[in-house]
């Protein structure tokens, strides 16, 4: 577990339109990578790329590689659930199954991975919760569906269930964007907590979220609706946020547009 | 211009004359096309919205008293007939209905005919309904799934005579060898035991199950396809990204969003069913046998009771005798109209 990546020379495309040119970066193992920058400059579809979501949306395309450890996921031949099953992701709306229990909810990947022994299920479940600082405040109602708590507690929900399958990397998108300032903190000390176990790469609209958590940060810009969106740079997070190396990293940190 | 944003939407920019900043804040938010208009104590009103809101609400009140009016239609006739009924209604065979004098009429057999060939209709169309919903939400690629669906709708759109003339003269002799094996071989299960009519007739509720069956298939699919299609994107996506294949995603998301409004929908399918004329009328075969209580039964249903009986509705007591039955069949697809409408309605209900 906890590989790095390596992007080199990704292109993004949604049928003609061209989302993202000549993206090339690394993601190192065990620490966070905040991806930042406006609306439209394809930092999102970006994170769907690293394990092979942005497929999933009709007429999208593919051109690059993505190294983990070595590996190009994107090799012909590879599989792209099983590709899912290493990469684990997190959404800005979080998405517990609503039908099924919290338990079943962590340990959903599990069983889709054919895990069917009970004891070991709980124990995994157990893990999940306390590694997703949830155990405590849902360990008498396992049994409840997860649909019926409250926001932070769902999207930390959906944390466990993505640790629970001990992912080589974790895509979080945006996974504060729809939580109070409390749930917020919870998730980020959560991060800072998962990064010695596991890759994190965070996409954020918040800037003070990007210079709290993250090691590194990838600021991506876009010139004009309709243009591709590119890197502009990636650098130690105190760099960028203090002494960026271009202009459009300082005026976009700076508040100056975006 | 500046103390009310109310006032300042409502002024088209460069009015002067009528300020508008002296308006009441009320007239103002429910006249905002008519600035202009003085200050004024009195609710506006207007000739065209009254109109158009007394049209509406007598349109609305038109189908519920049209309804009212027609049960009240069928107690009306039933009871006299009902009160002269030498037989028990409810629990009788018999259907001797040409002697006004003594009339003997019950529901049993009919019953049994109607809800022996719907619900064999809706075994054989809900998986394959469920399937082509499916089909054509998760998998079919967009070109094909339009295209698909149209055709599945135009189903719908075959006069049910047709499927009569169909199911009597091209189903049931390719189901005549079928029929006489599951009769042979599974006749030890009483459901496919020996019948009223031969086997291999062909003019029974195996038919004609099979023939509703796909008349209510785009009732079913046309629900089906609209639940599954409203699974949130976020469910499935999230299903996706733990490393679920296409059929998994179905299982864990499509499926349990979609259950309910399914059964919701083959609810809808077997009130058509229920009500069917027409086609049975033409693939059943009359028999004065009653039930043997197997699918290769032959007789009525209470529509096609009716139809058959509409040649000696000459007399007030043998009529009656007719609307009692059509006010059981009234009754029953009205109970299962609202139960399939109740289902979807709570299908939806804290999921999203």
């Amino acid at each position: 577990m906890a590989k790095r990546l390596d992007i080199e020379n990704l292109n993004l495309y949604y049928n003609k339109f061209h989302a993202v040119q000549d993206v090339s970066l690394q993601v190192h193992a065990r620490s966070v990578t905040a991806f930042i920058g406006p609306s439209g400059c394809g930092k999102s579809t970006v994170l769907r790329s690293l394990n092979r979501m942005h497929e999933v949306v009709p007429g999208s395309r593919v051109e690059g590689r993505v190294l983990l450890d070595g590996e190009n996921i994107y090799a012909p031949g590879v599989d792209p659930v099983q590709v899912r099953r290493t990469i684990g992701m997190v959404f800005q709306k979080a998405n517990p199954f609503p039908t099924m229990s919290i338990r079943d909810n962590v340990v959903a990947g599990l069983k889709l991975a054919g895990e069917k022994n009970k004891r070991k299920l709980d124990e995994i479940t157990e893990r999940s919760l306390r590694g997703a600082n949830l155990w405590e405040e849902v360990k008498d109602r396992l049994n409840k569906p997860g649909g019926g708590l409250s926001g932070g507690q769902q999207q930390r929900l959906c944390i466990a269930r993505a640790i629970a399958v001990q992912p080589d990397v974790l895509l979080m998108d945006e996974p504060c964007s729809a939580l109070d300032p409390i749930s917020t903190l919870a998730i980020e000390d959560l991060i800072a907590e998962l990064k010695k176990d596991y890759t994190i790469v965070i996409v954020t609209h918040n800037m003070q979220q990007a210079a709290r958590v993250s090691d590194q940060t990838a600021f991506f810009n876009v010139a004009g609706v309709g243009q591709p969106g590119k890197l502009v740079e990636i650098g130690e997070t105190g760099k960028i946020f203090s002494n960026p190396s271009q202009k459009a990293t300082e005026d976009y940190i700076s508040g100056r547009f975006g | 211009m500046t103390e009310s944003t109310n006032s300042q939407r409502a002024a088209p920019p460069g009015e002067n004359g009528a300020a508008p900043v002296n308006t009441p804040e009320g007239p103002v938010l429910e006249a905002p096309l008519t600035p202009p208009n003085p200050p004024n104590e009195k609710k506006v009103v207007r000739v065209g919205d009254r109109i158009f809101r007394t049209m509406a609400t007598a349109s609305g009140a038109f189908v519920v008293a049209l309804i009212a009016a027609i049960g009240l239609f069928l107690l009306i006739r039933a009871i006299p007939a009902l009160h002269a009924n030498e037989a028990n209604f409810l629990l009788s065979g018999r259907w001797e209905t040409g002697d006004p004098e003594h009339l003997a009429f019950g529901i049993v057999d009919l019953a049994w005919i109607t809800v022996a060939s719907s619900v064999f209709a809706l075994v054989l169309a809900m998986p394959v309904a469920a399937g082509i919903a499916l089909f054509l939400t998760q998998y079919a690629p967009r070109v094909l799934a339009r295209p698909f669906a149209y055709v599945v709708d135009l189903l719908a759109a075959v006069p049910s005579v047709i499927y009569g003339l169909w199911g009597a003269l091209v189903l049931a002799p390719v189901l005549k060898p079928v029929a006489v094996w599951l009769n042979t071989n599974l006749g030890w299960i009483p459901i496919f035991g020996d019948g009223n009519v031969p086997a291999d007739s062909g003019s029974n509720v195996f038919t004609a199950g099979i023939v509703l069956a796909v008349m209510i298939l785009p009732i079913i699919t046309g629900v089906a396809r609209e639940v599954f299609a409203r699974t949130p994107s976020a469910q499935i996506e999230g299903a996706l990204a733990l490393g679920a294949t296409k059929w998994e995603v179905v299982r864990t998301t499509v499926w349990p969003f979609g259950r309910s409004g399914f059964v919701g929908g083959s609810m809808l399918g077997l009130g058509r069913a229920l009500g069917e004329t027409v086609a049975l009328t033409v693939i059943l075969s009359y028999t004065y046998e009653g039930p043997h209580y197997s699918i290769f039964d032959a007789g009525a249903t209470f529509a096609s009771r009716i139809a058959l009986g509409s040649a000696e509705f000459n007399d007030n007591l043998t009529v009656g005798a007719y609307i009692a039955a059509g006010l059981v069949l009234f009754v029953s697809t009205f109970a299962v109209n609202a139960l399939a409408r109740w289902i979807e309605s709570s299908s939806g209900r804290g999921k999203e």
